[in-house]
């Protein structure tokens, strides 16, 4: 009877935890995110009505609940640079587009993002940028968040490059961008250093004009 | 690389314009898509089934039929459809496919029929999803066993030995599978045989046979015969001995073999015989000598080397412990209590053989296995009525055991199974990973070496034309990447030639300390596939070592880029490569760090691209030397 008491707990105990895993993954997938209307995407970004179909068929592709988690985000960057690590920067890329800051991407907050990038002005893109440089958001890019952002890229070039790394090549990286950016000299770039620092420098000009036709 | 990312890949090209203020160099040129951009509705005929389709959901997967421009063969100008002569029914899971990117196996569908749909159609079987897999990976396996072809079962056993494979390996591979050579199975029968002869001399030596002359009492045989057994018992251990010396020689590790079941077991078979040599014959001695000689009797746990049945049940047994030894403790409550029961019950009565609790439990035991041997019966009426008690929870604990071991045995069976088919899937998922991971570095430097940045200019028009426009961007961005950190992809040999050939050039330029250093701390080393006059006159004077290793590799990467460019205009590429190799050869004879290297350097920037042609009846001279220097 011991036996036929002990057997009886065993198998409960066995079934139980499948499934609340299964009802736990129902109430994930329930979890949906529906983005506002065409037209008012459309005045918000500088997007025509037809590119926002497309923009949105994709992503309702990848993501049917319609927002992206960090995790998935890395994955999908990560396949875009198989040679390296790309997971620290696109924790970086994921800060910066997700502007409510709630830990995931919503299609808004893509087509924002998007509409900056490729169709904004020189000014929003480098304000952008700014932000992305800007990890804790204070408003000044200290030397450590831009020797974060220079690792983070470096990482992203993997182990086999050409010339091979050495151990001051993202020092010298990081100065050089000071010494290009920080005009009074005082360790951090502020926004208007940066944008004008840029602005002055023909190479940015000119390449920020390159990504226009992504889409 | 999953194509379900092409989606996402306009964002991650968006999201360069982050590298933008910290890039060494100046972006490349994006690649220009001179496809329309507008997503326009495909309509595919399947047999009379109209389906209609984004191009942008077939484009998704570039390396099969309708992802890529094979199905161009397939268009109908007069209905401007693409028409498809097959089966419609299994269209719709293939059209599916594209949607969603999970393959499903329609399980009402031929096996046969399927895979050849898939081949049509460029699929490869191996990501059909999770959910499908098992029954597609079950009933191919089923299929082929039907059709005479399991060459499963055979491959572990009969892959051919390594051919440089030492003594000691093809002996531990004899042992191991019997059925490699004869020499192995005549030994595996060998000692099968001489496991039963002593097993059979164990049990026929306690048989009583006719007693000696002149005696009354009957004599067990092995006394009769005490010579003829020793003789047989000594020539059992001596094989025995033998095969465990050979086995402990020919292991790879010898420590876990000594610690295996088998070979314990092995010890524990000849011990016995050893330890009753050493020891003297003496009277308490052999006592305990007698129940050494217990021990022969595992000798019969040997055949479990040639018996897989054997082995199955002990490892059931041996994962179903946890269970056994729960239901063991049950049963030992139960024997507990009743024996208490019954002792307390049949106190009073005289005479009683339940004289102690302890002595109760034999007959709780005997009563609860349904055994009642009858040698101990309760007399009084409540022993009567708690020994029936007794007997009918009995069959209850009895009746638990067998469905628990049984349920085990064919859990872990099918456990097997799953675990070996999922091993086998998860290597090939691996590799295949690593395959398409290194197909795309190899794809990204291909690319490189044909000069595909250039723009598109006519000449490498035509040999990038294989190349989807996904291809490009994605290149385009790598490329946008080098540009931001300043340095190159590379891949493993490259990069691992050149860290060889840095260290040695440190030590064989120690003299010319210039050379070397200018050698070593070049930023930009002008690569094959970039060589431009131009560029060469503006780049650092003297090319860094590396550019040396590249000439071996040219020759590794020129074997290797062969059956990768699917444009049919290879002679086209390699008369670009051959350009390049000859300046590579001019450059490289500049920098061997010898004091003459000093004075060439200064000639080297005036080469431009057309008289590099006459520069190769003067580089083809050199390049043997040079190539014999820098292989060092």
């Amino acid at each position: 009877m011991g036996a036929v008491v002990g057997t009886l707990t065993m198998q409960t105990r066995q079934r139980r935890p499948s499934r609340d895993k299964i009802d736990d993954e129902l109430e994930l997938s329930i979890v949906c995110h529906r983005p506002e209307g065409l037209e008012q995407l459309q005045a918000q970004t500088n997007f025509s009505k037809k590119e926002l179909q497309v923009l949105y068929r994709g992503f309702k592709n990848e993501c049917p609940c319609g927002a992206v988690n960090e995790e998935t985000f890395k994955q999908i960057y990560s396949q875009f640079f198989p040679h390296g690590d790309a997971s620290t920067y696109a924790h970086y890329l994921f800060n910066a587009f997700d502007s409510s800051q709630n830990g995931s991407i919503k299609f808004e907050d893509f087509v924002t993002a998007l509409s900056i990038l490729l169709r904004g002005t020189t000014t929003e893109k480098l304000q952008w940028t700014f932000n992305l440089y800007d990890i804790n958001s204070d408003g000044y890019i200290s030397k450590e968040e831009m020797t974060d952002i220079v690792k983070a890229i470096y990482d992203m070039m993997g182990r086999y490059t050409y010339p091979a790394l050495k151990t001051d090549t993202l020092k010298q990286h990081v100065d050089a961008f000071f010494r290009k950016m920080d005009k009074n000299r005082d360790g951090v770039v502020t926004l208007d250093e940066f944008i004008l620092s840029c602005q002055e420098d023909e190479n940015i000009m000119r390449s920020l004009q390159l990504f226009e036709n992504v889409i | 690389m999953a194509a379900g990312v092409a989606t996402w890949l306009p964002f991650a090209r968006a999201a360069a314009v982050g590298w933008l203020p910290l890039a060494k160099k100046t972006m490349p040129k994006p690649p220009v898509d001179k496809k329309s951009r507008n997503d326009e509705i495909l309509f595919v005929n399947v047999s009379g089934f109209r389906f209609q389709t984004w191009k942008n959901t077939l484009d998704r997967y570039p390396d099969t039929l309708l992802g890529s421009s094979e199905k161009e063969f397939f268009f109908n100008e007069d209905t401007q459809e693409y028409f498809f002569d097959r089966d419609p029914e299994m269209f719709r899971h293939v059209l599916n496919f594209y949607r969603t990117g999970k393959l499903h196996y329609p399980r009402q569908e031929c096996i046969q029929a399927f895979d050849e749909e898939l081949a049509f159609y460029g699929i490869v079987p191996d990501i059909i999803g999770d959910c499908c897999m098992e029954e597609y990976r079950d009933r191919k396996k089923e299929n082929q066993e039907r059709l005479a072809e399991d060459t499963e079962a055979e491959m572990g056993a009969d892959t051919p030995l390594p051919p440089h494979s030492t003594h000691r390996e093809r002996l531990w591979r004899a042992f191991e599978n019997p059925h490699t050579s004869t020499m192995a199975l005549v030994f595996y029968y060998v000692t099968g045989f001489f496991i039963a002869v002593s097993v059979i001399a164990n049990v026929v030596e306690t048989v009583p046979c006719r007693p000696l002359k002149g005696s009354k009492k009957d004599l067990p045989c092995g006394e009769k015969f005490s010579l003829a057994f020793f003789c047989m018992d000594t020539a059992c251990v001596l094989i025995f001995t033998f095969e465990y010396l050979m086995r402990l020689f020919a292991a790879p590790s010898r420590c876990k073999f000594m610690r295996s079941v088998m070979s314990v077991i092995d010890v524990v078979a000849i011990m016995p015989y050893y330890i009753g040599l050493v020891m003297p014959e003496n009277e308490d001695v052999s006592g305990a000598f007698v129940t050494l000689r217990v021990f022969r009797v595992f000798r019969i746990f040997k055949f479990s080397r040639h018996s897989q049945g054997l082995r199955i049940l002990g490892y059931t047994l041996k994962s179903c412990a946890s269970e056994l030894g729960f239901l063991l403790f049950s049963l030992t409550m139960a024997i507990i209590i009743f024996a208490t029961v019954m002792f307390y019950a049949e106190k009073g009565t005289k005479g009683t053989n339940f004289t102690s609790i302890p002595a109760s439990f034999w007959y709780t035991i005997v009563t609860m296995t349904t055994l009642g041997y009858g040698d101990m019966v309760p007399n009084t009426i409540a022993g009567k009525i708690f020994g029936s008690i007794c007997s009918l929870s009995g069959v209850l604990v009895i009746a638990l055991p067998v469905p628990v071991i049984v349920s085990n045995f064919s859990r872990i069976y099918h456990q097997n199974q799953r675990a070996d088919k999922m091993r086998a899937q998860q290597k090939v998922r691996l590799a295949r990973i690593r395959l398409a991971k290194k197909g795309t570095t190899n794809a990204f430097l291909q690319y490189k070496e044909d000069g595909g940045f250039q723009g598109q200019d006519s000449d490498s028009a035509l040999c990038l034309k294989n190349r989807s426009s996904f291809e490009h961007q994605h290149h385009h961005l790598l490329h946008c990447l080098e540009k931001t950190t300043n340095h190159e992809f590379t891949d493993e040999l490259t990069f691992s030639e050149m860290c060889m050939t840095e260290s040695v050039g440190y030590r064989t330029s120690c003299s010319t300390s210039i050379s070397s250093q200018q050698g070593v701390t070049t930023s930009c080393c002008p690569r094959r596939a970039k060589r431009r006059a131009i560029r060469l006159a503006n780049s650092t004077v003297s090319v860094s070592r590396g550019s040396i290793q590249e000439l071996d590799t040219l020759h590794v990467h020129k074997s290797s880029a062969g059956p990768q460019s699917r444009s049919s205009l290879n002679a086209r590429t390699e008369g670009l490569k051959l350009n390049c190799e000859d300046r590579d050869f001019t450059a490289a004879i500049i920098s061997i760090p010898t004091p003459p290297a000093n004075t060439p350097d200064e000639s080297l920037p005036p080469s431009p691209a057309i008289p590099g042609i006459l520069r190769n009846s003067r580089a083809s001279s050199y390049t043997h030397e040079t190539v014999k220097i820098s292989s060092l």
